[in-house]
């Protein structure tokens, strides 16, 4: 199967402006920063985190808790993936019960990992709320799941696929959309 | 305008099948399951130690031989995953009526486990299983061949207090000759360039030992054998595996127990390590068992996460000839 890049979505100044954008987004519908700290669900929602903790600490000066969350051993497809997933650590340095917590990820598609990923917060504690924050939305969901923060809503079809480059990770930082070509 | 996007593909790791010992392993793999097991290490913190990942999968414990503590991490780490376990044990009646081995496990395996966890007196029982089974077989230690999951824990714990597992002076002490566990030590550690010293009464340390690995050395005098070690392996007087011990208990303590003193003549930073059962004031004085340097019960919690890590790579997965699903990203 190759892959075909159809369009850019994001540019690097844009991802920086959308991210600004929603860091302040959060802050204004959580009535502030109290309790409030945010989840980077691994691998690109753990970097989006730690950018969007450096923006509210730009603005609002306070230091806002930053975990990183891995959902392997809550995905629901094990049993059909014949290559075994690695699983990585999960660091959560702090207690997640009562805080008001913000899942980051990179793409919104079928929920199936942000289900996974509030299985796994709950095994950790009880927090008094979550909600999800995604630089992409793209549709097709599985699940009845919706963020709160959306940096880009887009429509896509089923078999294209979102590509989140981020310079902590991929050394280059744009979003863009692409198809398998068979 | 569209233009071809180059995937990198992504390294794919050499998957186990079965875990049936550690001499087959490379380092690379040793590295991947000790890796592998580092979530494992921090969930065992956690409030709520129950995953769904193994849910409806159901792991075989098949002990033929009595144990306590590498069934109970074995199960232990099954339930924590969320698989079910089915348990045969030594006593059970089917053994004693005379049914084989061979019999026995395919009993087991017609009940349809995902995986089985084997422990049987004779050396080379998991490699006959694994032969015969369709299912991952994980040796909880056959007869005096290898006890992989207790050297993978002890290598977990060298590695977390010595920062590395390279170049590291060994030294195992007591009944190696009837010691599973030091033999799969020996060949983890030489994997990564270990300089092993083994040290017990000479009927225990014959010179066959030697030709396991490389830079093995055999030394009677307990004193010279702990010079220079950054690791002490103390293993327990198996009193049950022999008829005749070659030396009186009480002359064992006198010669080769690990007291405060002698274990001042290894490096001040050296670690203990009991794979256990331990008898406290026999081949180990309670002061080192309980002091600074023991990893004892260290080792203990790390096998709960090696051992859900191997059952998590073994049995989580489909069939390794099973069809890759298109969606292979959840995103």
């Amino acid at each position: 199967m190759r892959v075909v890049e159809k369009r850019q979505l994001l540019s690097a100044e844009e991802i920086d402006r959308t991210l600004q954008r929603l860091a302040h987004e959060i802050v204004e519908k959580s009535g502030g920063t109290k309790d409030v700290a945010l989840i980077g669900v691994r691998r690109r929602g753990v970097p989006l985190a730690q950018r969007l903790a450096k923006y509210i600490n730009g603005f609002a000066h306070v230091e806002i808790p930053v975990g990183t969350l891995d959902i392997t051993l809550y995905r629901d497809d094990l049993s059909t993936v014949a290559a075994h997933p690695i699983v990585q650590s999960t660091e959560i340095p702090f207690v997640v019960d009562d805080q008001d917590l913000v899942l980051v990820d990179d793409v919104l598609y079928t929920g199936r990992t942000a289900r996974a990923a509030m299985n796994g917060l709950f095994d950790l504690g009880r927090p008094k709320r979550v909600r999800m924050c995604v630089l992409i939305d793209r549709g097709h969901r599985e699940l009845p799941i919706e963020a709160t923060f959306i940096g880009r809503k887009i429509t896509t079809a089923d078999t294209e696929i979102v590509e989140v480059r981020l310079q902590e990770i991929d050394k280059e930082e744009r979003v863009m959309l692409v198809d398998r070509v068979d | 305008m569209t233009s071809a996007v180059p995937i990198p593909l992504k390294p794919v790791p050499q998957h186990l099948r079965h875990l049936l010992g550690i001499e087959p392993l490379t380092a690379e793999q040793i590295i991947q399951i000790l890796d592998q097991a580092k979530p494992f290490q921090e969930f065992q913190r956690h409030p709520l130690k129950k995953l769904a990942t193994l849910r409806g999968k159901t792991v075989a414990l098949a002990f033929f031989e009595p144990s306590t503590r590498t069934r109970i991490s074995f199960a232990t780490s099954a339930a924590r995953l969320g698989a079910d376990i089915m348990n045969l044990q030594a006593e059970s009646s089917s053994l004693k009526k005379g049914e084989s081995l061979i019999d026995t496990v395919w009993t087991l395996e017609a009940m349809k486990p995902d995986g089985i966890v084997i422990r049987h007196a004779a050396s080379g029982a998991a490699d006959f299983i694994a032969r015969r089974v369709d299912i991952p077989v994980l040796n909880a230690g056959d007869g005096t061949h290898e006890h992989p999951t207790q050297a993978l824990l002890d290598a977990l714990t060298i590695r977390d207090r010595k920062g590395r597992l390279d170049a590291l002076n060994v030294t195992i002490l007591g009944d190696i000759l009837h010691s599973r566990v030091a033999r799969s030590n020996i060949h983890l550690l030489s994997k990564f360039g270990a300089r092993i010293t083994l040290s017990g009464p000479a009927m225990w340390v014959p010179r066959e030992l030697e030709c396991l690995a490389p830079n093995i050395h055999r030394e009677p005098r307990i004193e010279k054998a702990l010079a220079e070690a950054d690791v002490v392996i103390v293993l327990r007087v198996q009193s049950e595996r022999i008829n005749e011990p070659p030396i009186s208990l009480d002359d064992y303590i006198l010669r080769y127990q690990l007291t405060p003193e002698r274990l001042r003549l290894a490096k001040p930073d050296a670690i203990v390590l009991h794979p256990g059962p331990m008898i406290r004031g026999l081949e180990i004085d309670p002061s080192v068992a309980d002091g600074p340097q023991s990893c004892i019960l260290e080792q203990v919690t790390n096998g709960l996460a090696i051992r859900m890590a191997l059952l998590f790579q073994l049995v989580s997965g489909a069939a390794p000839d099973a069809p890759h699903p298109a969606k292979e990203n959840l995103a």
